[in-house]
């Protein structure tokens, strides 16, 4: 089955539960399949699965809890302090995974599922704008915020 | 660290930037200590992420269930029992109507047999010469078919049996050479034939006791010769005679 290991993976960051995570999988793949028809030829199959298992996700209880606990405006310029550590340093050398993994858990939705698609998928950035169905120019500004909640998230932790 | 430049780190270390940009990018980096660190820190925390992102794998048994609900033959197993079911039905009529066929040829075959028997008896006893060897000593008859048929028999001693031998005529059955062997019991003829079992038209079987146009036929087989008796006496003369050509053959 194409992308079933990443896609498990993606849901369960998602959903932070094995059994969702599970059920999301199983669903995204049967409308993967009834839709398979309506999926244009030529266009980004993998942007084409991971946009209907989030869409999935949004629309499930979990999903829909995640989204309405941290509604995400673009143009809310959440002013993020000015990290003048270097939390990346300090992370590095103590090799904390498990702080990492940990971290990117706390982040809300948005921010998690953006940095998961950019910095684990390795998507384009006209990818992670297919999938997550926002402009590439939002892409490019929620990346930005995510990695710099993300390195609030982690300067906290340190300082534990 | 240059502002201008330090808005746009993420997008060139994501490998976004038009060209120019990214070369642009490419000489301040190197010219400037600040954001070289900060790039390093930054490529440092993108392949962290990278590796601690692969965090779950799904269970084998979640893989299996989903490959086993996801095969396009999904129906299939529903749909084969129909199809299995419809073939054994059609393979059990065919084999119905093969042995139908069958039956229906070989009593058809039978029938036509028994009406040739019936057709050379009757010839034979029509004829005004109804014997070519007219004789009752069995050891006159049976030489006299020696040359003629492909095959020899024995005949049985019918002393004090009621059974007269008037004699035997070659015949043909199915362009076959056979022998007709007539005898007398009262007022009545009997035929008896005798054909190789195995020659050409002669591979149905009568049956062991039958009637056909109100002649009673018998017949059996020994030693790859078939023999059939016809008369329009009845079963009891027809067997006795019987057993005694059976006793010949044993002699």
């Amino acid at each position: 089955m194409p992308l079933f290991s990443q896609l498990y993976n993606f849901a369960h960051w998602l959903t932070q539960d094995r059994s969702e995570a599970e059920d999301l999988v199983q669903e995204t793949y049967v409308k993967a399949l009834r839709g398979f028809s309506g999926f244009q030829q030529g266009t980004n199959f993998r942007a084409w699965m991971y946009r209907i298992l989030r869409n999935t996700f949004l629309t499930s209880r979990s999903g829909s809890k995640a989204s309405a606990t941290r509604p995400l405006e673009e143009e809310d310029q959440e002013q993020l302090p000015a990290t003048e550590e270097t939390p990346e340093s300090i992370f590095i050398a103590s090799s904390q995974k498990e702080m990492l993994q940990n971290a990117l858990a706390e982040l809300p939705v948005p921010f998690r599922e953006i940095l998961l698609l950019c910095d684990f998928e390795e998507m384009s950035y006209q990818e992670i704008s297919d999938t997550l169905g926002i402009p590439a120019g939002t892409v490019m500004s929620r990346l930005s915020r995510a990695r710099r909640a993300l390195r609030l998230t982690l300067s906290k932790k340190l300082k534990v | 660290m240059a502002d201008e430049f330090t808005s746009k780190l993420d997008a060139y270390l994501d490998g976004e930037l038009a060209a120019a940009d990214m070369k642009a990018l490419d000489a301040h980096v190197r010219a400037c200590p600040a954001c070289a660190a900060d790039v390093l820190g930054r490529v440092q925390m993108k392949r962290a992420i990278k590796t601690a992102s692969q965090r779950y794998e799904p269970r084998s048994e979640f893989r299996a269930k989903i490959e086993r609900r996801l095969k396009p033959r999904a129906g299939f197993p529903k749909m084969f029992r129909a199809w299995a079911y419809a073939a054994a039905v059609a393979c059990l009529l065919f084999v119905v109507a093969v042995a139908y066929n069958y039956y229906q040829r070989e009593r058809l075959a039978g029938e036509r047999l028994a009406s040739e028997i019936v057709d050379l008896h009757v010839a034979a006893l029509a004829d005004p010469n109804p014997v070519q060897v007219p004789s009752s000593d069995r050891h006159t008859v049976k030489p006299w078919f020696q040359g003629k048929i492909p095959f020899t028999f024995d005949l049985p001693e019918l002393q004090n049996t009621g059974f007269t031998l008037l004699g035997g005529r070659l015949t043909y059955l199915d362009q076959t050479a056979g022998a007709e062997l007539i005898y007398q019991v009262r007022k009545h003829y009997i035929s008896v034939f005798i054909f190789p079992q195995q020659s050409s038209g002669q591979t149905t079987d009568l049956a062991a006791k039958s009637k056909h146009a109100a002649f009673s036929l018998q017949s059996f087989t020994h030693q790859g010769l078939r023999y059939v008796l016809i008369s329009d006496t009845g079963d009891s003369d027809l067997g006795r005679l019987s057993d005694l050509l059976k006793s010949a053959q044993r002699e």
